[in-house]
C-alpha cells in the first residue's frame, strides 16, 4: 500500500516542482533589473537597515512621482537628481510598478 | 522548495502523516533532479557574494557552490574609517552565514585551478567541482613586477591595505605608533585600479586622526596620476579641514614612484627624488586577480576582456568575470559597481540556462568619500550597453556633488555614506 501510494506520490512531486520552476523561469522582468540596481543603497527589496530611506511598501504612484520630481529637481536631493536623471519616464514606471509588487 | 511552498505542497495532498514522512526525501531528490544547473562563483566579495545571492533569489532551484578562502571579509570600503580611528575592525567584516542559510554551499578554499573545457575546478582542499557555468570574481592582485626594490613580503613593512584585512590593521598600528610631527606618505597608482576616490578618502581621514591627536604631522601625497576623482571637491575639504597638513605632487611634477627602498623606508621617483616617510602606504600598480591569470582569461594589460552585456570571459565560453578584475567600460573598479555587474550578470546566467533572453541590463555605481566624520561627497553614474559602446554611462545622469554646498549638505552625505555601507553590505552579504 505504501509503496503504491509513494510510486503515485513521485510524479505529481515532480510535476509540481517543475511547474514552479517553469514559472521562475518565465524571464525577470526589465523592471526588477533596472531596480535591482536601487537594492545597493536602498537595501535588498528596498528595505534599508541604515540612514537611507526605505522604498519598500510605498505605493507606485509615490515612488513615480518623487522620481520625477527629484529628476526635475522639484524636489531637492543629495544624489537621487543626479541618479534619476538616468531614468526614462517608462523606466521610472517600471521601477514604480516593481517596487509596489514586493510585499 | 521554500517553507510556504513545501506547507502549500503538504495540504494539497491532505497532510497525513505518512506523507509528511515520505515527503521529506521525496522533495529532496526531486529537488536535485530539477535543479537548473550548476554555478560555482569564485570570491566571496562585492561582486561573487551578490551574485551568489542573486543567482539564488532569480532561481531558487540553481545549484550555488560560493568558493572563498576567507570566513569573514574584511571590506575595503569604509577601511579608511577604521584607519582614522571612526570604526573597529568588526565593524566592517562579514561573515557568509545569510548565503548558507539559503542554500549556497559555502567552500573555504583556493581556485588551484580552472579546467575550462571539462567545466571543472580543483580546490586547495583537494575536492574537485563541475560546473555548467563559473562566475569569477577574484578582485586585483599587485604587479609587485612592476615596482623596483620591493616584493609582496615587504608589504608587511610598508603596507598597501589596499585588500582588506590584516594589511589595513597594520596600517593603523603604524599610524597610531608614528610620533606627533611625523610625515605618511601616501603613493596612489596610476590608472587602472581599484576605488578611484579611496586613496584621497584615506589622505582625509588619516588627516583626520592625526589634526585629533598628532597635529604637528604632515601628510604627503605621491601620485602617478595628473588629476584624481573627485579633486576640486577633495581640495576644497582639505583646504577648509587640514589647512597645511596635505602637500599632493602630482605624477608629471614628480609624483611617479619607480622604486622603493624598503630599509629605509624611502620612495624614489622617476625623477630621482627620494622621499622618507615615518609612515609609508604605498599602493602598488594592479591586474586581475591571481585565478583570472591562472585561468588564461587576461588580455596583455592583465584585466579580463568580458562581453560586458552578460559578463562571459571573451576568452573561454561559460566563464564570466565580475568587478574589479573584469573590463567593463565605462564603469569604475568599485564595491558598488562589482555588486551591480553581479547582479547583471546572475540575471544573464539564470536567463541563459532557461533559455530566455535576459532583460537589457542596467548597471549603477554610486561612491561616497568621508572627507570628515561629518563632510561627505560622493560619485554617481547609471549606465547601460550597447553593442558599439558596450557599457556607457546614459547621458545627462551621475556627477559629482556640488562644489557650493553648504555645511548641512555636506553633513546629510556623511550620514548617507554610513547608511550606504549599512544598505550595500546587507544587499552583499544578508
Amino acid at each position: 500500500m505504501r509503496s503504491r501510494f509513494l510510486t503515485c506520490l513521485f510524479p505529481i512531486t515532480a510535476l509540481l516542482l517543475a511547474a514552479a520552476t517553469t514559472s521562475q523561469a518565465a524571464g525577470i522582468s526589465q523592471g526588477a533589473m533596472l531596480s535591482n540596481s536601487c537594492a545597493a543603497c536602498h537595501g535588498t527589496d528596498g528595505k534599508s537597515p541604515g540612514a537611507i530611506p526605505s522604498i519598500h511598501g510605498k505605493s507606485s504612484q509615490f515612488i513615480s512621482r518623487t522620481l520625477t520630481e527629484f529628476r526635475s529637481g522639484k524636489r531637492p536631493s543629495t544624489v537621487m537628481g543626479r541618479h534619476t536623471k538616468g531614468y526614462s519616464d517608462e523606466e521610472i514606471r517600471l521601477i514604480a510598478e516593481y517596487f509596489a509588487t514586493l510585499k | 522548495m521554500n517553507t510556504m511552498n513545501r506547507r502549500k505542497f503538504i495540504q494539497l495532498l491532505g497532510g497525513s502523516s505518512v506523507i509528511l514522512a515520505a515527503l521529506g526525501p521525496l522533495a529532496a531528490c526531486s529537488k536535485r533532479a530539477t535543479t537548473t544547473g550548476r554555478v560555482i562563483v569564485v570570491g566571496g566579495g562585492f561582486g561573487g557574494a551578490t551574485c551568489a545571492k542573486y543567482l539564488h533569489r532569480f532561481d531558487p532551484n540553481l545549484d550555488i557552490t560560493l568558493v572563498e578562502p576567507a570566513r569573514r571579509f574584511v571590506t575595503c570600503p569604509f577601511s579608511n574609517a577604521v584607519l582614522g580611528g571612526m570604526r573597529d575592525m568588526d565593524a566592517i567584516s562579514h561573515d557568509y552565514t545569510a548565503h548558507e542559510k539559503r542554500g549556497i554551499k559555502v567552500v573555504h578554499a583556493m581556485v588551484q585551478e580552472v579546467d575550462a573545457p571539462a567545466h571543472k575546478v580543483t580546490l586547495s582542499n583537494g575536492q574537485t567541482l563541475a560546473y555548467d557555468r563559473l562566475v569569477l570574481s577574484p578582485g586585483i592582485d599587485f604587479r609587485w613586477e612592476d615596482v623596483e626594490g620591493m616584493t609582496a613580503a615587504d608589504a608587511q613593512s610598508i603596507p598597501h591595505a589596499w585588500q582588506g584585512g590584516s594589511q589595513t590593521t597594520l596600517l593603523r598600528d603604524q599610524l597610531t605608533a608614528m610620533p606627533d610631527g611625523g610625515t605618511v606618505i601616501i603613493a596612489p597608482p596610476g590608472n587602472p585600479f581599484r576605488c578611484p576616490p579611496g586613496p584621497y578618502e584615506r589622505v582625509s581621514l588619516i588627516a583626520h586622526y592625526l589634526k585629533q591627536q598628532k597635529p604637528r604631522s604632515k601628510i604627503l601625497i605621491l601620485d602617478a596620476k595628473d588629476k584624481f576623482s573627485k579633486q576640486p571637491l577633495f581640495m576644497q575639504g582639505w583646504q577648509q579641514l587640514y589647512p597645511g597638513m596635505i602637500e599632493w605632487v602630482s605624477g608629471s611634477e614628480g609624483g611617479r614612484i619607480d622604486e622603493v627602498d624598503v630599509a629605509t623606508r624611502t620612495l624614489i621617483s622617476e625623477l630621482g627624488d627620494k622621499h622618507k616617510g615615518d609612515v609609508i602606504n604605498f599602493i602598488p600598480p594592479q591586474k586581475a586577480g591571481l585565478i583570472a591569470h591562472k585561468a588564461g582569461l587576461t588580455n596583455n594589460d592583465g584585466w579580463c576582456p568580458v562581453d560586458q552585456r552578460t559578463f562571459e570571459s571573451s576568452i573561454q565560453a561559460d566563464i564570466h568575470v565580475i568587478g574589479d578584475a573584469s573590463i567593463a567600460g565605462k564603469m569604475p573598479k568599485s564595491g558598488f559597481a562589482a555588486n551591480s555587474q553581479g547582479k547583471v550578470c546572475a540575471a544573464a546566467i539564470v536567463s541563459a540556462l532557461h533559455g530566455v533572453s535576459m532583460p537589457e541590463p542596467s548597471y549603477v555605481n554610486t561612491c561616497y568619500s568621508l572627507v570628515s566624520p561629518d563632510y561627505g561627497i560622493s560619485v554617481a553614474a547609471v549606465y547601460r550597453y550597447s553593442k558599439e559602446k558596450g557599457i556607457y554611462k546614459v547621458k545627462g545622469s551621475g556627477g559629482v556633488s556640488p562644489k557650493d554646498a553648504d555645511a548641512a549638505f555636506r553633513q546629510q552625505e556623511a550620514r548617507y555614506a554610513s547608511g550606504w555601507y549599512d544598505s550595500i553590505t546587507s544587499d552583499t552579504f544578508s
